[in-house]
């Protein structure tokens, strides 16, 4: 491969500089921010201000509140994640097997993914209301005991299938592309040699996938992390009792609506460490066993 | 239209005036129908005078509004006025170096501020300790009972005399479900404001200590007797199905106006969202705890009220004071009151609305006033002020939600709740 070198020392610092300058302004100046207010206790008006250390992570870490909005969060990024990926893979795979109509389908299959996730959530609000919702209506009919507003578990189960709907179409759209680039001669030769349509799925395409996957695990659990607080704000306000209250939700609520500026600080430092930790771990040890052909 | 034409007039104004005008801005978070009240008043003041522009801008929900005060505040370009919520009350008066008291503003500026003028619930409401006015009220509503008067009919009850105690409540919303009638018989809006805030007033018991929090941080006495009973009268209506929860917020309005709960109580406010629902409604006063003495007492509002911020030029004041003025005529008060739905905020408004014969064709105008006005208010019945009310409007949520669901009663719920509320309360005091 040939190596193209840039006889200037200044060019490419230049064509940096608006990455640059955008990745300072609005990630690293925020985040010394964070990290400043997170040792400060102060009212909400900034009028008074006092240095406490590292008091706010002590009084965050040993709250009983925190310790249930992490296994709140673990449980739904771990189902919201899980779910997204499989069904869009499986529909990936059926639309694959489609002749005629593959781009129509593809398209209705993508349609859901340009809904805001606030409206995503007030959708499945109100299709699911226990007291008007037109799908909670026949829950109740077969019995189901359907309260999302005071069962904890009907509550998570709700926003994690708001947050998965909106999640599908995007993993869909890339399974798609991922099952297209493999060779079609690979799946040829595992038919000739009497390979069942399931065995070649898990012996070929599946780990010719990989890349694709791992791509979409990453995505999808920083969006279960952080860009699913719109469907949790619209749906159940992290309710009833704490019981759907994610870490992001609780960064929220705490700064913004309780207005205790250094323990929302603190938290959304110790998202942050968690995240880098997160990303850093799946890079180092799922990458790994990644195959990309 | 009218606003329009107003806002039009403002503009064929200002080249004759430019250079004299102050520019006054005006935070709020009032939509629909309230938000058109807002701007028809902000140009009729501009209108009625040439010294000051104000110009409202809409900062969306309460809490937003707040929010953007606050940061508006931190980064030095605080509005002049903005609208605080009910709950924000305690952390505005909390920022005494951010802010301007009402009462110093008007009397400053040669406004003769006569507080006997005022409705004295709402008065005290925003006052600190010492009695001196803090913010400026704009919209005030009390919570009411609603009844679905078909629903009644049904269910064999009297039509023309809703429930006046929590027990007939009980008993009315028992036999509209055994009847029938509807598959729900009462649900609430608000817990925390009608079942707590106001069931402390309006039965002249204790929300906290210090007055409710009004004279200093209060300690919470939400575990009392009678409110114990109460929540716990609520749990088993809510397991027999009887009594069905909405949310914590005005949620629960969609569960009456849809026809499925007979009974409802609700903000006055949401008046107009009942009546744009079509049906045969019927108003009461809200019901009362018959075995507290002293009961029914008066209530106290929710809403919310203009702040003034501080650190602003005397010109800029000078014009805040007169758009109080203005706001506090008596033709101002009753178009707001009329137009609105919110209580009148003066005396005299309220007399000329009865004069000029409203509530004789709007009756139920008036309970929430009357209910308001009903008795001197008590040291349980001023209002309740935490610095952190909003956190512990969640907790006790929060607590009410596991009640609910059948997970803890009502004498557990209540002590978690002033547990967690009173260490949160100190919390936020030793900040």
């Amino acid at each position: 491969m040939r190596r193209t070198v840039f006889p200037h020392k200044l060019l490419p610092w230049l064509l940096l500089a608006p990455q640059l300058a955008i990745t300072l302004i609005f990630f690293y100046w925020p985040a010394a921010q964070a990290f400043r207010q997170s040792v400060l206790k102060e009212d909400p008006f900034g009028l008074s201000s006092a240095f406490v250390g590292l008091a706010n992570f002590r009084k965050v870490l040993s709250d009983p509140a925190y310790l249930n909005a992490v296994q709140v969060t673990v449980v739904f990024s771990l189902l919201v994640a899980f779910s997204a990926l499989a069904i869009a893979l499986f529909l990936a795979v059926q639309a694959e097997k489609i002749i005629r109509g593959k781009g129509f389908y593809r398209t209705m299959m993508i349609w859901p993914y340009a809904v805001a996730p606030a409206i995503a959530g007030m959708l499945w609000l109100f299709m699911f209301n226990p007291s008007f919702g037109t799908l909670a209506w026949p829950l109740r009919q077969i019995g189901i005991n359907w309260n999302p507003l005071l069962d904890g578990d009907d509550a998570m189960i709700l926003v994690v299938a708001a947050a998965t709907w909106k999640q599908i179409s995007y993993n869909f759209l890339f399974f798609v592309a991922g099952l297209q680039a493999i060779p079609k001669s690979l799946l040829e030769a595992a038919a000739i040699d009497g390979a069942s349509r399931r065995h070649a799925f898990w012996t070929i395409v599946f780990p010719l996938l990989t890349p694709t996957t791992f791509f979409l695990l990453v995505v999808n659990t920083v969006y279960a992390l952080f860009d699913t607080f719109g469907i949790i704000h619209a749906v159940t306000g992290g309710g009833p009792g704490k019981s759907t209250e994610t870490l992001v939700y609780k960064v929220y609520n705490d700064g913004f609506v309780n207005l205790i500026m250094g323990d929302s600080a603190a938290q959304s430092v110790i998202l942050m460490v968690i995240v880098i930790a997160l990303t850093a771990f799946q890079f180092r040890f799922i990458e790994r066993r990644v195959h990309y052909g | 239209m009218i606003a329009k034409s107003l806002w039009a007039l403002g503009l064929v104004a200002v080249p004759f005036a430019a250079h004299a005008q102050t520019e006054i801005s005006w935070w709020h978070a009032m939509t629909g129908a309230n938000a058109e009240v807002v701007e028809k008043i902000a140009g009729d003041f501009n209108a009625s005078q040439g010294d000051y522009v104000l110009k409202p801008v809409f900062k969306g929900t309460y809490p937003e509004a707040l929010n953007a005060g606050i940061a508006a505040f931190r980064a030095g370009q605080a509005p002049d006025i903005i609208q605080v919520f009910d709950v924000g009350t305690g952390v505005m008066m909390g920022a005494e170096g951010a802010i301007k008291p009402v009462a110093e503003l008007l009397t400053e500026n040669g406004a003769t501020f006569d507080k006997s003028q005022y409705l004295p619930g709402i008065v005290a409401y925003y006052s600190n300790p010492a009695g001196e006015m803090l913010s400026f009220p704009y919209n005030s509503s009390s919570p009411i009972l609603y009844y679905n008067k078909d629903i009644f009919q049904k269910a064999g009850l009297d039509v023309d005399n809703p429930p006046k105690t929590w027990d007939e409540v009980w008993t009315a919303a028992r036999q509209i479900k055994s009847s029938g009638a509807a598959t729900c018989g009462y649900t609430s809006t608000w817990l925390t404001w009608i079942h707590t805030e106001n069931f402390a007033a309006w039965n002249n018991i204790s929300w906290g200590t210090n007055e409710n929090g009004l004279s200093g941080n209060p300690e919470l006495k939400l575990d009392s007797e009678t409110y114990v009973k109460h929540f716990q009268a609520l749990a088993d209506l809510a397991k027999e199905g009887v009594f069905v929860y909405g949310g914590r917020t005005s949620e629960a309005k969609q569960n009456f106006t849809s026809g499925e709960c007979g009974i409802l109580t609700e903000s006055s406010g949401g008046l107009g969202d009942i009546v744009k629902a079509g049906i045969n409604y019927g108003i009461g006063q809200l019901p009362y705890d018959a075995t507290a003495p002293g009961a029914p007492q008066n209530t106290i509002p929710g809403g919310a009220s203009l702040w003034v911020m501080g650190g602003k030029s005397d010109e800029t004041y000078k014009g805040v004071a007169a758009f109080f003025n203005y706001l506090s005529q008596t033709d101002v008060q009753q178009y707001l009151h009329e137009q609105s739905g919110y209580l009148p905020v003066t005396m005299a408004a309220y007399e000329a609305s009865k004069a000029s014969g409203f509530y004789e064709q709007n009756p139920a105008r008036e309970v929430p006033i009357t209910q308001m006005m009903g008795k001197p208010p008590t040291e349980n019945s001023k209002g309740v002020r935490a610095p952190n009310l909003p956190q512990i409007r969640d907790i006790l949520n929060e607590e009410f939600e596991k009640m609910l669901a059948g997970q803890q009663d009502a004498a557990t719920a209540m002590k978690a709740a002033v547990e967690r509320g009173n260490a949160a309360i100190r919390d936020a005091a030793g900040g």
